[in-house]
């Protein structure tokens, strides 16, 4: 410790480690305050202060301490937060940097974490087998609302979610580079230092705060020369200076897809105390390489034996980290339980700093004979061909039991840490995610690389290269370029095992922990197979092996090592999981990166949004449009405000906002042809200056759209289209065009921005818009209804066109959308003062259904064909083609019987039937009830002075003034079938 | 002006006014301009491009510029030609594709689109923020232009210099194309 | 995310400009009005669905807008080749036909992975 006032840890060991201690940060765990080093992680600060206890597990509520040093573990999640809007459950302390001012709490523990009572799960652990939520929880089904449902909900899940809204925000980025690398150990800064040297644009990534990889841990390799960490220091930073590298720290390749795309997750404010409010807390990457180059490294793995999962029991890696580059001892008497060589160098480094190594337990027979001589000559204690049968204590490790391979006289030590290493799996992760197939190293008892599926290469440890001199030599490969870079260091490893160890194979009943996080132990497993699940994704899905957070990183190849052992099946034939994005969680924002708030969908507006807004309209979402709804004046809720102005747009006039509507002009000599097939009424009859309503089909012969449709010209239609239709319409048309009629000459081009479109609608319409109209007679006789014009509306070249969806006199202006505006605000002055109203689209519904006007898509569903809605006569019988020409033939849609558009009267006026409500001809027949139909639009009609609905009814035109019903929860509303004309029943209004 | 003393309508830009990026980028709303949405088969694209002034790219994602017009390929068959100026009422470029006397479409939508001019060190970066495309300087250089998306929306991008991009967007995505480039300006300040 | 090539604007592009458009090489008939309810059906219900090589339709909606056809292969998701829409279905070219062969053999599928579990 330092003479400072400061207490960085009584596990502290001087002169060890790479951190400053003049640089610290102070953070509080379950409200304790605890000094740390810049760049601890928070296991590292933790066990610094001889913290080993940080969590529960999931079922047994066993207390749980860190395993290892980095993204796979899965024991110690934590609640880490800024403040009560920046609070992040599931946190992995190992990866997690102390930051000043950080508040982190341990979870899924009540009422604290020294005393759980949910580890009574542990008692009753014979009752929680594998399996045990499938088989228990199926009966008495009465038991689940009341027992089971709450039970598995208050235990599902680990940690709690944040309840306030996030208050960082999340960037995101698309890139592109020649060569993307994951992973800066050795392997990957030396194919980045080949790859930048060809001059090849080169991305690499590392999910630690500095690169180096295993050389966080190792102290002994030389690289060119040099201390390999600070080698790879150097490394990085002549990469970063190249002005075709670059070098993303604190970034995870969590998703590597389809054809060279990867997905990044960058770390940026995770570890900064005081983030400036600029930067986002993480960002998104998302990296289209042309080639990928894997150096993603190795996990070590655990040994699977009773109890090894007590606090202070941890991967030997993971204590040569904590003490190589933290500078922290995870103890003062630390047990070694190992099948393989690596744990040996923990051992030694350890040894070295002070610590007493009680004994290396090695299961192996004969370990590497250098490590074994290292050990002696450091008066090590080694232990071969034997096994920790068990270990001791509460809330952390106190003892470790051995006993020589299959015998029965053990030894008790005391410890107060154990490291454990039974080897090292490769990490294919994102290899497999690339689609690769993988092969299995009989010898070494590793799945490899093996037949790639994209342009992608491993090197170093993912790819099973054992020795630093091949490591080498295949990541220069791997950069295509030439660089020399030799490496050295002190021990070859041999060794490793995969399964249960002695002592914990299938005649020991004890708890020998496979996955940590979700309790799956090596008996689990067994019981799996017993219980008849043959396949690892059965048995994985029984057990719940492998499916925790961590998925199965450190217990994959155990749980397939035990399942293979009782199946008597070779390792290969039992099969692996499947590896699936991401490699490890990735936040929500991140994933969502700038699609928040504003930017969550675009809002469009139209260029009269502001006006309207200021007029009071309330507004509703069609697609992504704002479309003023109605405006209620001061008093007025939503049903005055529509009755007032369906009311005055038929008395006098109203001004309504049709901007929205869907554009399309087809321009060309062959344009009346093309109209001619995608529409079902015929348009060479159609003489410029005139419009039509047309109905479009699918091939298939149901409407899918509808809109009028003017000829400004011999070869220029101006068509519409639903607002709601318009893009899908404008697709629909090209893929005609150019698949099918590609000689046409004739082309297609959205406008439905260029023009701001003002309805003026009711009697006084003309009246209203006369004095703003220039170049065009809009008198009855020379502008009669269904007529378009080009003409100027104050100054400015519009368009004009007669039409109605109300049944009134009525016209649309369409301007130039620039002046949608100033137009507006005129019209709208004039029309005021006039005593006419601004109506919304609420008004506007109920003014075309008293008129029996559809819309297509509420009262048709895409099985209603033109004849269906009664628009026969919009079905040109003449034509020879038509898309929907064939379709309209097929047996179904010509058989009596259909369901037909009609009108719905309710018995009593004041009724407003319910949209979506089913009609039944009986209503005391018994259920299930033969259902003729549903009401597609009901409203109330101030100008009919009742409701009225429109609705699609079996065989509904032969039923016009029969009486039907429609069955409601608490009452039955009787109906009378009606045609679907309400108002003003002869039509002359519009002529007006 | 026009009769009984009504007067003419004046213009009011979506974009009207906004200005805003980073220190690395600038964003503001770009000058009203014509604009038409002109459509030609091979056999008329040198009667169109001698009637317009401007010769008419066939290489995909390339433009080219004349005699304050640019014309952007961004279709086998499709440019979208941009004139500058546009305060005035009508469409030069209208007239003009309808003087050259050869079979084509144009369609006006100088209203339909708005620009945002996109610069400075940080321009490509903040764009990348919503667009997937490639915008190192090899594989969309200066003059490069695209129909793309950026974000939720479709946007036709064009790089007028190193360090500088026009981003035309339909009137009404225009708010969403503002407020994603600012979020991309302000990331690639960092 | 899937990376395509367009024919027309002669650039590998993102997914994300494209929109699939179902299968390639079906016909509308000249006689529409004159078919069949089965040659209907066949014409506009019926698709194969195949696992393997696959000719589709694709559109190039957010850039050139041009539609055209494609060989992908269903399995491993490589497109083998693009052309222009017009086109006669078009051969897969050698090369390419023994990469996707190899491909199939290595590439992920349920039946492979998780086959054996039902």
């Amino acid at each position: 410790m330092s003479g400072s006032s400061k207490n960085l840890g009584a596990f502290r060991i001087q002169g060890a480690g790479r951190l400053t201690p003049a640089r610290t940060a102070r953070f509080t765990f379950d409200g304790k305050s605890y000094t740390a080093m810049e760049g601890d992680s928070v296991a590292s600060a933790l066990l610094a202060h001889g913290v080993h206890l940080l969590g529960r597990s999931f079922k047994y509520h066993r207390p749980r301490g860190v395993l290892s040093a980095g993204p796979e573990e899965p024991n110690a999640l934590l609640d880490v937060s800024r403040d009560a809007s920046r609070r992040q459950p599931n946190v992995r302390a190992t990866v997690q940097e102390v930051f000043d001012g950080a508040k982190i709490a341990s979870q899924n523990r009540w009422p604290s974490l020294a005393f759980d009572i949910g580890s009574f799960n542990d008692l009753l652990s014979p009752f929680f087998a594998a399996g045990f939520y499938y088989k228990t929880f199926m009966w008495p089904r009465a038991a689940w609302h009341k027992l089971y449902e709450p039970f598995i909900r208050r235990a599902a899940g680990l940690g709690e979610a944040p309840k306030e809204e996030d208050a960082d925000h999340y960037a995101g980025r698309y890139v592109h580079c020649d060569v993307l690398i994951a992973g800066a150990g050795i392997a990957g800064l030396t194919a980045a230092l080949s790859a930048a040297s060809t001059g090849a644009s080169v991305v690499l990534v590392d999910e630690q705060p500095e690169v180096g990889g295993a050389l966080h841990a190792d102290a002994a390799t030389t690289i060119d020369g040099q201390n390999g960490y600070d080698w790879a220091q150097a490394t990085a930073a002549k990469l970063k200076a190249m002005p075709n590298v670059a070098v993303l720290n604190r970034t995870t390749v969590f998703g590597y897809y389809n054809h060279g795309f990867l997905g990044l997750v960058e770390r940026v404010t995770d570890h900064v105390a005081r983030p400036g409010k600029d930067l986002p807390r993480e960002r998104l990457w998302q990296v289209r390489a042309k080639k990928v180059v894997l150096a993603t490294g190795s996990i070590e793995r655990h040994m699977v034996f009773a109890n090894n999962d007590r606090p202070g029991i941890m991967l030997a890696s993971a204590a040569r980290t904590f003490l190589n580059h933290h500078g922290v001892a995870v103890g003062r008497r630390i047990g070694v339980y190992t099948a393989h060589d690596s744990a040996y160098e923990a051992a030694f480094d350890l040894k070295r700093a002070g610590v007493t190594i009680v004994a290396i337990v090695d299961s192996r027979e004969k370990p590497g004979e250098a490590v074994l001589a290292e050990a002696r000559s450091l008066g090590i204690d080694v232990l071969t061909g034997h096994a920790v049968t068990n270990t001791g204590g509460r809330r952390r490790i106190n003892s470790m039991t051995v006993a020589r391979n299959g015998n029965f006289d053990v030894r008790k030590m005391p410890v107060d840490a154990l490291i454990v290493s039974a080897g090292w799996t490769p990490s294919v992760h994102l290899f497999s995610q690339s689609r690769g197939k993988l092969r299995f190293d009989e010898q070494n008892q590793r799945f490899l690389p093996d037949i790639y599926a994209q342009n992608c290469v491993s090197v170093g440890a993912c790819n099973g290269t054992d020795d630093l001199a091949d490591l080498i030599d295949e990541a220069i490969r791997a950069g295509s370029g030439s660089v020399a870079v030799s490496g050295e260091n002190r021990f070859e490893w041999t060794g490793g095992m995969i399964g249960a160890a002695e002592s914990a194979g299938p005649e020991h009943a004890v708890k020998a922990f496979v996955d940590f996080q979700h309790d799956v132990t090596a008996k689990d497993i067994r019981l799996a197979v017993r219980e008849g699940m043959h396949s690892i994704e059965h048995i994985k899905r029984f057990t719940t092996n492998g499916m925790a957070s961590d998925q199965g990183k450190l217990s994959n190849m155990h749980g397939l090592a035990i399942a293979a052992e009782m199946l008597g099946r070779p390792i290969p034939q039992v099969g692996l999981t499947t590896f699936r994005a991401p490699y490890t969680p990735v936040t929500y924002g991140t994933l969502v990166a700038h699609s928040r708030g504003d930017l969550f969908d675009p809002a469009r507006k139209t260029p009269m949004h502001d006006l309207e807004t200021a007029e009071g309209a309330e507004f509703e979402d069609v697609g992504n449009w704002k479309r003023a709804w109605y405006y209620p004046q001061r008093g007025e809720d939503m049903f005055a405000a529509v009755n007032r102005e369906c009311k005055t747009v038929r008395d006098v006039a109203g001004v309504f906002n049709g901007s929205t509507l869907g554009k399309i002009e087809v321009v060309g000599p062959d344009a009346a042809k093309f109209l001619n097939l995608l529409y079902t009424n015929a348009w060479d009859t159609l003489k410029p200056g005139k419009a039509r309503y047309g109905i479009m089909t699918r091939e298939d012969g149901f409407v899918y759209d509808d809109g009028v449709v003017g000829r400004l010209a011999e070869d220029r239609f101006h068509v519409t289209t639903t607002t709601g239709g318009a893009p899908r319409v404008l697709h629909h048309m090209e893929d005609y065009l150019q698949t099918e009629f590609p000689d046409l000459r004739v082309w297609l081009t959205s406008t439905t921005e260029q023009w701001a479109v003002i309805a003026v609608q009711g009697p006084k319409a003309r009246e209203i818009i006369q004095p703003f109209v220039e170049g065009v007679d809009i008198s009855n006789e020379a502008f009669p209804h269904m007529s378009v014009a080009e003409c100027q509306v104050m100054g400015v070249p519009s368009r004009l066109f007669r039409v109605s969806f109300t049944g009134e006199l009525g016209y649309e202006i369409n301007v130039p959308a620039d002046y949608g505006p100033a137009v507006w605000k005129a019209i709208w002055e004039r029309a005021k003062s006039m005593g006419a109203c601004l109506y919304g689209t609420e008004s506007m519904h109920v003014l075309r259904a008293e008129k029996g006007y559809i819309i297509v898509g509420q009262d048709t569903d895409g099985t209603v064909t033109p004849n269906d809605a009664g628009l026969d006569w919009a079905v040109s019988k003449k034509k020879m083609d038509f898309v929907g020409i064939r379709g309209l033939k097929r047996p179904d849609l010509v058989r009596d019987g259909r369901k037909q558009l009609v009108g719905l009267i309710t018995k009593s006026p004041n009724i407003v039937l319910e949209e979506g409500g089913q009609i039944v001809a009986d209503p005391n027949q018994p259920k299930p009830m033969k259902m003729l139909g549903h009401v597609t639009s009901a409203y109330w009609s101030e100008n009919c002075g009742r409701s009225i609905a429109l609705a699609l009814v079996a065989g509904g035109r032969s039923r016009i003034g029969e009486t039907l019903y429609v069955p409601l929860k608490d009452k039955t509303i009787a109906v009378e079938v009606t045609d679907m004309v309400f108002f003003d029943k002869e039509g002359g209004r519009i002529h007006g | 002006m026009v009769d009984s003393g009504i007067e003419m309508a004046t213009r009011t830009s979506s974009l009207f006014g906004l200005h805003g990026g980073s220190s690395a980028v600038r964003l503001e709303a770009a000058p009203a301009a014509e604009r038409i949405s002109l459509r030609v088969h091979a056999e008329n694209v040198s009667a169109l491009s001698g009637a317009l002034g401007v010769d008419l790219p066939v290489k995909p994602k390339t433009s080219a510029s004349a005699n304050g017009r640019t014309a952007l390929w961004l279709g086998p068959d499709e440019w979208l030609v941009i004139g500058e100026g546009g305060y005035d009422i009508g469409n030069s470029l209208m007239q003009a594709a309808a003087n050259s006397g050869a079979l084509h479409s144009a369609t006006d939508v100088s209203h339909r689109n708005v620009a945002i001019l996109v610069s400075g060190p940080g321009a490509a970066a903040a764009i990348n923020a919503g667009c997937p495309q490639d915008l190192s300087l090899k594989a969309f250089p200066v003059g490069a232009c695209s129909r793309t998306i950026f974000g939720k929306i479709e946007i036709v991008l064009l790089r007028t210099a190193e360090d500088a991009f026009r981003v035309e967007v339909w009137r009404s995505f225009s708010d969403y194309a503002f407020g994603l480039l600012a979020e991309g300006a302000r990331d690639a300040a960092l | 995310m899937l990376l395509i090539h367009c024919p027309y604007c002669e650039e590998d592009r993102s997914e994300l400009e494209f929109r699939w458009a179902g299968e390639a090489h079906i016909a509308r008939p000249e006689n529409i009005a004159a078919i069949s309810d089965e040659e209907f059906a066949e014409f506009f219900f019926l698709r194969n669905n195949e696992k393997g090589l696959t000719y589709e339709r694709w559109r190039h909606i957010h850039g050139c807008g041009r539609f055209f056809n494609a060989a992908r292969d269903t399995v491993s998701d490589r497109f083998l080749m693009t052309y222009k829409a017009g086109m006669p279905k078009q051969p897969i070219p050698v090369m390419e036909k023994a990469v996707a062969i190899a491909e199939e053999k290595t590439v992920e599928t349920w039946e492979a992975t998780e086959g054996d579990a039902r």
